[in-house]
């Protein structure tokens, strides 16, 4: 128990039992792109005319009987965005309209507004309630439950929620049981690998040295994954708990926030939430009385894939070019200045707190095997549901892609799943029975990365998805070692041959040579994972580049210079694909069939695209 | 926003004495100059007595900085997966259509730039587009024409 933490939470929720209700407007990412702000705003407007009394900050002396409008970080749920809740009543695409009904119904009556309410386009039933939406109730949200619930740029509601309290526990108990409580909970790094993070602690705190670094990994850089982005948005108080802890239990005397440039909301919360900090007397010196002297700062990255590598994000931090070096020494021997170093993921550093707050006992009784706690993963692609989900790990592929996500969006089926980014893998569907922890997805050619989970459905070429993400690792290949600068591009250049058409069999077995020379002997892991989602796509979709190569076909139509489109007897003669032909390939005459020229034909879709009759196949 | 007479010796006094500044001192120099002029990477190197190449290196190395004024709009298509496989490509093939320059080009007027970006981090309303940093979400190629108009008229995204 620290006296200061406890009386800020005494206050705190003294005011906050003054408020008659709470309106929480989304401020995630997703949510202000689709105008949650206006909304926010016009709430407050509504209110004033309306002559209502209303808070936007929980502070002392709030007037009894006060509506709270706050906005909290992303709720996850962001293709029903902007979302709003009033008490447990949860509206799903919310326009600035609607705010007036809400006031009037819900507030002043207490009704709940059908139309505003959730629909499960699966099988068409409502729901008021958030939890009891599918998309929530099988969750098992730890680190998205907060953030979905509190303001995020007030560090006195985090307090008033239990905050801190995990730092209060770890300063009482010392860096040593600290770490034995982080080995307790086994938790495993959140940011692909998969260390054991009390151990990674451990071997910091052992190394000799004076003078020791933390650093935050903030800068996520897979395409379509953005759980980090959220946490950092959406509840920066637990991060930056978490890196109180981790510096606490390591040694460090300071401790480095390394966020992307591209994330500004993130980088600004963050800053607000260190700001807030050092005014608490929860940074600087002396933190809480206990003679602890510890601070933090943050750094941007500046758009280099290849610095989300622990020792090129090192380089990046000393304000140097993001390369790679050679491993041993590792960072807690030899990181930041030569000094030892530990580098956790955002993710990691938020689980901290729970951990130590609710006990490592606790953590590690959720989860399967050696993968235990829960991770959270960002959904997207052809799945009805996309957004942040947090699942229990051991859950299995089917549920999170089905009962979470909804399953496929247009009805068919959902081909794979794909995890882990461009250093991972697909999953196809006769492993979506198998539970979702580091080794078994390892067992089957993906990885657990660091959290984006796309769902691919029969419209998805494999060798095309196979080609994009090899693309990035070549843009983001830093250049310094040959079998990653060299390889990846010369396996681009055969896999491009395989989409137009030009391949042989002979290239295959090439591709995966290279492959495995990438593998073995990069310098980072971007070079030794390059070559994964290429593996296995082979793996499993063997038949689609054999397709590609024997029959030159591509049967989604995604490898464009292997289309072909023809029109179908299902063709009513509308002539609109005619008229909108840009190379004028399509003839016909009015209410009959029409027919396309293959010679003129340039592949580009646009027919397929516009037939209204489903009268032009790709094959 | 894109002077190269703007004064910026107190960002220089501000970072030289924290340790391993320089792409800090570099993202506040972008920050007010909108890109890094030549001239002002030379008075870094006067200043902190980090060579020049030094400096380049690390100018050359990140995406993030510029070494060319940036264009009145700037357009970002994320083709991020989950963009690309909802139709980002149409979208760029639309606005070449447009505009008349591909990824990766300025207009000679210095009106438009268009450039393709890895994900932006709300996959959920794919696919999208940002100009000037603003996001629409769930882009149709047919819709670009309405959006570039929009810009002219000054109209922002909702």
């Amino acid at each position: 128990m620290n006296e200061k933490i406890e009386n800020i939470k005494k206050a705190f929720n003294e005011e906050m039992a003054k408020m008659k209700n709470r309106i929480i407007v989304c401020g995630g990412t997703g949510c202000v792109a689709s105008g949650s702000m206006n909304i926010y705003k016009a709430f407050q407007e509504e209110y004033k005319k309306r002559g209502l009394d209303y808070t936007v900050e929980i502070t002392k002396g709030c007037r009894e009987g006060s509506t709270y409008i706050s906005k909290s970080g992303c709720q996850g749920f962001c293709a029903q965005g902007p979302l709003v809740s009033v008490g447990d009543i949860f509206y799903t695409k919310v326009k600035v309209e609607d705010v007036p009904e809400i006031v009037e119904k819900t507030i002043i009556k207490g009704e709940v507004i059908e139309r505003l309410i959730y629909k499960n386009p699966a099988d068409g039933k409502t729901y008021a309630k958030r939890d009891d939406i599918p998309f929530y109730k099988k969750q098992h949200r730890i680190l998205l439950h907060d953030s979905g619930r509190i303001n995020p740029e007030d560090i006195n509601e985090y307090i008033g929620h239990g905050g801190y309290q995990g730092l209060v526990k770890a300063l009482e108990i010392g860096p040593e049981a600290t770490i034995e409580e982080m080995k307790k909970s086994q938790l495993r790094g959140r940011g692909g690998a998969g260390f054991p993070t009390g151990m990674k602690w451990e071997f910091t705190r052992k190394s000799k040295g004076d003078e020791k670094y933390m650093i935050c990994n903030g800068d996520e850089g897979d395409p379509g994954a953005f759980m980090d982005r959220s946490l950092l948005e959406g509840n920066p108080h637990s991060i930056v708990e978490g890196m109180i802890i981790a510096g606490f239990a390591t040694g460090a005397c300071k401790g480095y926030f390394y966020i992307r440039a591209e994330y500004p909301l993130a980088i600004e919360r963050i800053q607000i939430a260190i700001d807030a900090c050092y005014k608490t007397g929860l940074l600087g010196k002396n933190i809480l009385g206990t003679g602890f002297n510890y601070d933090l700062e943050i750094r941007y990255g500046a758009g280099a894939f290849v610095c989300g590598e622990e020792t090129a994000l090192i380089a990046s931090t000393e304000g140097l070019k993001g390369t790679p070096r050679p491993k041993p020494p590792f960072p807690a021997q030899s990181g930041l200045w030569q000094k030892p170093t530990t580098v956790n993921n955002v993710e990691t550093l938020a689980n901290v707190p729970y951990i130590l707050s609710k006990g490592g006992e606790w953590y590690a009784s959720i989860g399967e095997g050696k993968s235990r706690g829960t991770k959270v993963f960002a959904m997207t692609g052809k799945v009805k549901n996309t957004g942040l989900v947090e699942i229990p790990l051991g859950m299995t592929v089917r549920e999170v892609a089905y009962d979470i996500g909804g399953g496929p969006t247009h009805g068919t089926e959902v081909k794979a799943v794909q995890s882990g980014g461009p250093s991972g893998g697909v999953i196809p569907p006769q492993y979506f029975d198998k539970p979702i922890t580091y080794e078994t997805l390892k067992e089957i050619g993906a990885i657990m990365g660091s959290g984006g989970l796309i769902v691919m459905d029969e419209t998805d070429c494999m060798v095309d998805i196979a080609k994009f993400y090899l693309e990035f690792c070549v843009d983001e290949s830093c250049g310094k070692c040959s079998p990653c600068r060299i390889g990846g591009y010369q396996m681009l250049k055969l896999l491009r041959k395989v989409t137009e058409g030009t391949a042989t069999d002979k290239d295959i077995e090439n591709i995966e040579k290279i492959a495995k020379a990438m593998q073995t002997a990069s310098l980072c892991a971007l070079g030794q994972t390059a070559p994964n989602p290429v593996l296995s796509t082979l793996r499993y979709f063997r038949n689609e580049y054999e397709e590609h190569i024997h029959d030159k076909k591509c049967k989604t139509g995604k490898c464009t210079k292997l289309a072909r489109y023809e029109i179908t007897d299902a063709c009513k003669g509308c002539t609109l694909c005619a008229r909108n032909c840009p190379v004028k390939a399509i003839s016909g005459t009015v209410r009959q069939k029409h027919t396309i020229d293959q010679s003129k034909c340039i592949k580009c879709g646009l027919c397929f695209n516009q037939c209204k009759f489903k009268a032009i196949v790709r094959g | 926003m894109t002077q190269t007479n703007v004064d910026i010796s107190d960002i220089i006094a501000k970072w030289k004495p924290i340790k391993g500044s320089l792409v800090m001192m570099l993202h506040a120099i972008q920050g007010r100059c909108g890109y890094i002029p030549r001239e002002k990477a030379m008075e870094v190197s006067e200043k902190t007595g980090i060579p020049l190449s030094k400096i380049y290196e690390v100018l050359t190395f990140y995406h993030f900085f510029k070494l060319t004024p940036p264009p009145q709009y700037q357009i970002n298509v994320c083709t991020g997966t989950a963009c690309y496989l909802k139709g980002a490509p149409e979208i760029l093939a639309e606005l070449n259509k447009l505009i008349g320059i591909k990824e990766g080009e300025t207009t000679k007027d210095g009106k438009y730039a268009i450039a393709g970006l890895r994900c932006l981090g709300c996959c959920g309303l794919a696919p999208v587009i940002s100009i000037n940093g603003k996001i629409y979400g769930q882009v149709k190629a047919s819709q670009v024409k309405g959006i570039l108009e929009g810009l002219d008229k000054g109209e922002k995204p909702a």
